[in-house]
């Protein structure tokens, strides 16, 4: 008996040290190649490299043109994404009846989730550019980006619009707020850190994105900054791609500032958005 | 002034209903869009020439086998490395490892979730496939198992963060109880937590091979793109070609309307009923473990 | 109706969490800001935009174009694309680009597709390339003739030891089917240049998105063969001699065996317009057939077209 509780010990040991081992396998190689862009990227990044235009076929000078191309790209799928997406959200939390409609919009909530995004892309491409005739535009590629970004949006913006508690929503129509108010003044604000959580993430993932921009807005080099929503853009992710298997000749350390800078860019929102979310959570009084 | 909060009222109530059916809308019209420009594939070129294993479009051959089986192959390596350390980690951390180091590592693994995949692409072109090449003597290092390794890279985070939601939530009474009649710890785990949580496990799985099969710029960059039909495990070490990879490679090249650009299509129509029957499988064990739980709740 | 509700959302937050915001409305805005200022400052109405797209062999050329021609013409804006020769054809078709750059001539199904949706394109040679068979620099093999490439390429030749090198598997390298270098390369080399040939690449060919995935796959893997434009060969990779079909010369690449006709994989390389160009475009047409734009041919390796 002794001995067979020595070697349940000695087991659960043996698997607890396993466990641990595999979890730092996980994190240090994911985790290593966070840190080896920004090693190797740091010593491209200049004043130049951020704010100057690519010069001599791009293999000089800066990248510009892709990051203000990006922040636009972003920006238009928020003005697309967020209205719906906080809209939709808040039908499913406050209005929608639970039947087989609902679970219906659920569903497809869950499968917009899943395409793949190079499915968006001929979706864009077949649809914005072509049919619409929008031409590969900031305009197309937002567009096909919000569509992208709306499960996410929705999603965690009616987990964060569910976790505020139903007395508000009683007290607040009893002292005789209609339902719109309600929402507008007592529940919007309170679920604001978790909204504003899902609207990052969403875009988070818009920003980082090639293959649905591929041949909806993205240029693989254009000396100057779009004027309307209707021009071409260079966009970072796709810069990358370009400038690390198309352009003979090109120094390693532009691909590898050019990486840093898309990494930073996508990560600094998405520790935003985990830390509003963290800090929400933590302060919940309910 | 009380009509006209009435009717803003009404305006907004009316927006945000048909916002909320727009997921409908978009699905479908992703859906109907695919199938009105990929089913002429079907009529153009002949089913055989479909279901062969030559995939070559300058010269009309539209075989689909080797793009299939190249995603397949891919998905499958991505899943034997994903599974094991995603759900690995998982456990660790949701059961054996300390509070602060949960809380400081999970929002950490979800952060690098976040990481663009034309980065991880970008290293895996210039790291990872010449180390392959050289560590296992291959012909070349662009092969269908870097590309698994970078996938399930990709997926891992997706994997980690859900299951662990999953093991989280399983009641703490389950594991005293387990304790109490005197199970060790790593007992408890494997007989009584984990199965508990083995739906929203599922869920993780299926989320992670969803992350996998739908990659296309990491992909496109390190797995050589040769559409070979992979006939057995042994060609996770040869190039293969992927769906989204084709449909990335290739669309650009396309004038609208010709037999190329209507398979390429159809390409998506089998990528996007891929995903739905992934995501649904996954949302339908998620459906019924809640109605599950209701039950032993009620 | 918005503004204080707005205000009721701020006040229901706590500090940090508003600076966070904060930061983030900031960071988006600031480059709506620039943008604002850049065309006040240039109302775009004063620049005629030229839209070039297509062949990835052209496309640095064309970079290279685009910025010195920007330079002497401050009023002409270049916007340059790659995707693949077929990629600027069809939108040349689809009427999105104003000039395609092809390493190829049009098809007759292009030229068809071209009539049928109302454009008609004109055709422009604007310089030459050579396609250089590149090895790795460690790799023995100085040599090849045009009928062992297309042996090696169709599958029938597997190992350097066959054609006197080391004891390697060979590893095939190729474009995309959608560059124009495939498609020329297919023709002229793996069909030797046959009409009724239909001997094909062998499918475990690696198909790489871009000339320059084939440069970074041969200058690491011994293995390797790939074949690329001049323009984008490198001193970290070995050029191949060829020899055509009838004769027993290897011809290393450049711009004086192209032009005397002796290296036998060489090619023009193409624009097209929709119509006769007129205005800006046919300026630039004018220029890019000039000396001094040729000069810029010669820099980038490939061999600047003769009268």
């Amino acid at each position: 008996m002794k001995s067979s509780s020595h070697l349940r010990y000695k087991q659960q040991q043996f698997g607890f040290s396993l466990l641990t081992i595999m979890t730092f396998l996980t994190i240090i190689p994911i985790a290593g190649v966070v840190i080896y862009i920004l090693v190797l990227g740091t010593p491209a990044i200049s004043w130049e490299f951020i704010f100057g235009f690519p010069r001599g076929g791009m293999r000089e000078g800066g990248i510009w043109p892709a990051i203000v191309g990006t922040f636009y790209l972003t920006l238009g799928t928020a003005a697309f994404a967020v209205p719906i997406g906080i809209g939709a959200a808040i039908y499913l939390s406050e209005y929608a009846p639970d039947n087989k409609a609902t679970r219906l919009i659920r569903i497809a909530i869950i499968n917009l989730a899943g395409i793949p995004s190079v499915v968006y892309g001929l979706f864009g491409l077949g649809l914005f550019v072509l049919f619409l005739q929008f031409g590969t535009s900031i305009l197309a590629g937002s567009l096909t980006l919000s569509i992208m970004t709306l499960p996410v949006i929705i999603s965690t913006t009616e987990e964060a619009l569910k976790s505020v508690p139903q007395a508000f929503r009683t007290v607040s129509i009893s002292v005789g707020a209609t339902k719109w108010q309600t929402i507008r003044k007592i529940i919007l604000p309170q679920a604001l850190p978790g909204i504003l959580t899902g609207v990052i993430l969403g875009l988070e993932r818009a920003a980082g994105e090639t293959a649905p921009i591929l041949f909806t807005v993205a240029a693989f080099f254009l000396p100057r900054l779009p004027s309307s929503p209707l021009d071409a853009t260079m966009a970072l992710p796709y810069h990358l791609f370009v400038i690390s298997t198309q352009v003979p000749g090109m120094p390693i350390k532009i691909q590898y500032g050019t990486a840093l800078v898309l990494l930073v860019f996508v990560l600094s929102m998405n520790i935003i958005a985990t830390t509003i979310r963290s800090r929400a959570r933590a302060r919940r009084q309910w | 002034m009380d009509k006209n909060i009435t009717r803003h009222e009404s305006l907004i109530t009316f927006f945000i209903k048909s916002t909320g059916y727009s997921a409908i809308v978009f699905v479908g019209m992703i859906f109907i869009f695919l199938l009105l420009e990929g089913l002429p594939a079907i009529q153009k070129v002949n089913l055989a020439t479909l279901f062969s294993s030559r995939w070559y479009p300058i010269e009309d051959y539209f075989g689909l086998l080797p793009l299939i089986g190249g995603s397949l192959i891919i998905t499958l390596g991505a899943i034997l490395i994903a599974v094991p350390f995603g759900i690995g980690s998982a456990v660790y951390l949701s059961e054996i490892a300390p509070r602060w180091v949960r809380d400081l590592m999970k929002p950490f693994i979800e952060i690098l979730g976040g990481l663009p995949s034309v980065v991880l692409g970008f290293l895996g072109m210039l790291i990872l496939s010449p180390f392959l090449r050289k560590l296992l003597e291959l012909p070349t290092g662009l092969t269908a198992l870097t590309g698994s390794i970078l996938l399930g890279g990709i997926a891992i985070p997706t994997v980690v963060s859900v299951a662990e939601d999953a093991l989280d939530a399983v009641p703490k009474s389950f594991r005293d109880a387990s304790l109490a009649i005197g199970a060790t710890e790593w007992q408890t785990i494997w007989r009584v937590t984990l199965p508990a949580a083995r739906s929203g496990v599922l869920t993780a799985i299926m989320l992670g091979v969803g992350r996998a099969i739908g990659e296309t710029m990491t992909v496109m960059m390190v797995t050589g793109n040769a559409p070979i039909l992979p006939k057995g495990i042994n060609d996770l070490f040869s190039p293969v070609r992927t769906m989204t990879a084709t449909i990335a490679a290739e669309m650009g090249e396309v004038a609208s309307g010709s037999v190329h650009y209507h398979v390429l299509f159809l390409i998506g129509i089998v990528l996007f009923l891929i995903s739905l029957i992934v995501n649904i499988t996954a949302s339908a064990v998620v459906f019924r473990q809640k109605k599950r739980q209701e039950r032993i709740l009620s | 109706m918005f503004p204080p509700s707005f205000q009721n959302i701020i006040v229901g937050m706590k500090t940090s969490s508003i600076i966070l915001l904060a930061i983030f409305l900031l960071l988006l805005i600031t480059p709506g800001c620039s943008l604002l200022s850049e065309s006040s400052e240039n109302p775009s109405d004063q620049f005629t935009t030229i839209e070039n797209k297509g062949s990835d062999t052209i496309v640095n050329l064309a970079l290279a174009w685009a910025e010195e021609y920007q330079v002497i013409n401050p009023n002409v804006r270049l916007s340059v694309t790659g995707g693949g020769s077929g990629t600027g054809i069809a939108a040349l078709i689809n009427g999105t680009v104003d000039i395609a750059n092809a390493s190829r001539r049009m098809k007759i199904e292009e030229k068809e597709n071209a009539v049928a949706n109302g454009s008609d394109p004109v055709e422009f040679v604007i310089a030459r390339d050579a396609i250089a068979i590149i090895v790795h620099l460690e790799n023995p093999v100085n040599n090849l003739t045009l009928q062992q490439l297309s042996d090696i390429y169709s599958g029938k030749i597997n190992n350097w030891q066959e054609l006197g090198g080391e004891n390697r598997p060979i590893v095939r390298l190729s474009r995309e089917t959608n560059s124009g270098t495939h498609v020329y390369f297919l023709e002229e080399v793996v069909r030797l240049g046959e009409k009724d040939n239909k001997t094909l690449f062998s499918p475990d060919t690696l198909l790489l998105p871009s000339s320059e995935g084939i440069g970074a796959e041969i200058r690491e893997n011994p293995n390797a063969i790939g074949y690329d434009g001049l323009g984008y060969v490198t001193d970290e990779m070995k050029v191949i001699g060829v020899s055509a079909v009838d004769s027993k010369e290897y011809i290393l690449p450049s711009a004086a065996t192209v032009n005397s006709g002796k290296y036998p994989i060489a090619r023009d390389l193409y624009m097209y317009t929709n119509g006769t160009p007129t205005g800006a475009i046919a300026d630039y047409l004018d220029w890019i057939l000039s000396e001094q734009a040729q000069e810029i041919v010669t820099e980038l390796g490939f061999v600047p077209i003769l009268d």
